[in-house]
């Protein structure tokens, strides 16, 4: 059984990527006791997942190392990863929360070795790279992974390959009849940070995603950049692995549309500006870049980027919502629509398609097992009647990285408030 | 003294800005006060079949911004609106669910009120004909509709398109689909023809109606 300590002066923090991780050390380091629960069996969510930040070009490995420095020297957090909240009861003050613990088959003995890994034979998609390839069901999810720990996908317990991960581990960390728990614990106030997903941009027909091999999403792209990526950080296009030195990039793939998703994702203009740069690094001045707009919306401090990304004489904006996408014989997407500047029709062929989809949260508001306020997009409003629970992050609205900080520390900061409020009533 | 000047200037200069054009289409025309919404995406365009570059003089996004831009005659005496085949095509796509189609046949009909529609203009001379052929019998005559479609140029160039389509025709014969005995007042019929024609005129004067109150209401 998994033992959790937690009382009413407890902090809740259910989700363990940039938000969910920054909220808990925050409330950690003010002296409070943190209870941070991950669904996936790592920490650092949709953040890692990506090859470089804007604006800087940093990569987010850099500021995982910080916060899990943070983390490790920190007692008073408790992480359970590959853990879902299935219920909330109870009231500002006192929450009684059920978690329910899917099995890692791992347990503490684990040395990430790898043994197991590489005995093991059958083969799941890689999830952390989008599916874009498969890696095998005994598995590191990264290389950064927290905790660093591997993990026995449940697809061949039960089966020789299972045995055969079991033999291979010298430290006897493989325990194939770990079973699903369900814990219940308390709160005193909870911080809901889940975070986001890309749109799935198959709803958007007319843009063949799903169809057309070469039509890729924007989170797709960052793994194709990263040199831990399926491709090891060559840019190479899904369908027969030709090097895509004619990249398109597509704005407003699902946002600002009342038929998708009705607000605008705010990340996506400087995503794409981001990965222009991308392509420059990989080719040079034989990488050419197209972004497709309605408008640029570099918001904040970022009009500097924009400019600097628009002085390129490699990247070509384009002021249209592309219509339509079509095939060609070598199976090259063909962007079609009509130019805003000038009204002309065009129809141009590129190597790569990037859909900049947007962000929708990834646990909508009415899907959350408690009373929150959200608005028609799904993420949660702050709501004045309640008390005790938090939005943070991504959960709450589009951001970026540095926005979703910025939300995390104010949403520890209320949590901070609420369960200082139950250390006084019980002094 | 002097600060009447400067409002006379700001006046004026104010003036220069309003647009006077975008009001009388949000008024007059059906569905036109969703012009403003456009966002100027271009995916109506973009998602148009006819291909406007060969027929049309403006896709719909830049009608709707010359609206804006308040150039009256421009947009009143466009082609483009009579070009559009509804297939709702823009409408179903629009980001901002502006009903695109809707507002190009209200701008039509808005230009076809006030005279300023181009003249001979195929789909406009449809659209008349079949409105009169409609409303006089209570249904579409084919065989009349065809008649007036294919005689509109003069006799010749009638027998000549009658001529080329007379197999079509006969097939249809054939298959009970027309009926010649319409040529001369037969043919299927509506059951209440009075009836329909007083519906048709308690339409028009309850649209009338509302159009002088919206005018009253924008003042």
């Amino acid at each position: 059984m998994t033992s959790v300590v937690a009382t009413n002066q407890t902090i809740l923090v259910v989700g363990g990527g940039i938000s969910g991780m920054t909220a808990a050390l925050e409330a950690a380091e003010t002296g409070k006791q943190v209870v941070l629960v991950e669904k996936n069996p790592y920490l650092g969510g949709r953040t890692v997942q990506l090859y470089r930040y804007f604006p800087k070009m940093c990569h987010p490995t850099c500021g995982l190392e910080i916060n899990l420095r943070r983390l490790k020297a920190n007692p008073r957090i408790q992480v359970l990863t590959m853990a879902e909240v299935t219920g909330i009861s109870g009231d500002k003050g006192a929450y009684s929360v059920s978690v329910k613990l899917k099995p890692r088959y791992v347990n503490d003995n684990c040395t990430a070795c790898g043994e197991c890994g590489k005995a093991v034979k059958t083969e799941i998609d890689d999830a952390f790279n989008y599916n874009l390839g498969k890696i095998k069901a005994a598995y590191l999810p990264s290389s950064m992974a927290y905790p660093q720990r591997y993990v026995i996908d449940a697809a061949i317990v039960g089966t020789s390959d299972g045995e055969v991960a079991k033999a291979a581990c010298k430290y006897n960390a493989v325990e194939l009849d770990m079973q699903e728990e369900v814990v219940t614990l308390n709160a005193g106030a909870i911080v809901w940070a889940t975070g986001w997903q890309p749109y799935d941009a198959t709803k958007i027909v007319y843009y063949g995603y799903g169809r057309f091999p070469n039509v890729i999403s924007n989170v797709e792209f960052e793994r194709l950049a990263d040199p831990h990526g399926p491709t090891g950080g060559k840019i190479l296009r899904p369908s027969d692995g030709k090097e895509a030195k004619n990249v398109a990039f597509i704005q407003c793939a699902g946002s600002r549309d009342e038929n998708h998703l009705r607000h605008c994702s705010r990340f996506c203009c400087m995503a794409s500006l981001k990965q222009t740069h991308y392509v420059q690094e990989a080719f040079g001045d034989a990488g050419k870049s197209t972004i497709y707009y309605i408008d640029i919306r570099a918001i904040d401090r970022f009009e500097d980027f924009y400019q600097n990304v628009k002085s390129n004489p490699n990247v070509n904006f384009v002021k249209s919502k592309v219509a339509r996408i079509t095939e060609d014989k070598e199976g090259n997407p063909i962007c079609n629509g009509v130019n805003v500047e000038g009204y002309k029709r065009y129809a141009t062929a590129h190597d790569l398609v990037v859909l900049a989809v947007g962000m929708e949260p990834s646990v909508k508001g009415m899907d959350i097992p408690a009373e929150v306020m959200s608005d028609s997009s799904g993420f949660i409003m702050a709501d004045p009647a309640n008390a005790g629970i938090f939005g943070a992050g991504c959960a709450t609205n589009a951001l970026d990285v540095n926005r979703a900080v910025q939300s995390a520390t104010a949403a520890a900061l209320r949590a901070i408030q609420v369960v200082n409020k139950v250390a006084r009533a019980e002094a | 003294m002097g600060a009447n000047n400067v409002n006379d200037v700001n006046t004026q200069m104010a003036e220069r800005y309003k647009n006077n054009f975008l009001k009388e289409i949000e008024e007059q025309a059906e569905m036109g006060d969703w012009v403003k919404m456009c966002m100027q995406c271009g995916l109506c365009s973009g998602s148009c079949p006819t291909s406007f570059q060969a027929g049309w003089d403006h896709p719909p996004q830049e009608l709707f911004m010359m609206i804006r831009a308040g150039k009256r005659d421009e947009v009143l005496s466009s082609s483009s609106m009579w070009m559009c085949t509804s297939c709702y095509n823009c409408y179903v796509r629009c980001p901002r669910k502006v009903p695109v189609t809707h507002v190009m046949h209200g701008i039509a009909e808005y230009a076809y009120r006030i005279g300023r529609a181009p003249k001979n203009q195929p789909t406009q001379h449809l659209s008349k004909t079949f409105w009169d052929n409609c409303t006089k019998y209570g249904r579409v005559n084919e065989v009349k509709l065809t008649q007036s479609l294919y005689f509109k140029d003069g006799i010749g160039s009638g027998i000549k398109k009658a001529m080329e389509m007379q197999s079509v025709a006969l097939g249809l014969v054939k298959s009970g689909r027309l009926n010649p005995m319409e040529a001369i007042g037969g043919g299927h019929k509506c059951k209440d023809l009075k009836g329909i024609h007083a519906m048709l005129a308690k339409a028009k004067e309850l649209e009338a109606q509302r159009k002088a109150a919206k005018a009253t209401a924008a003042g």
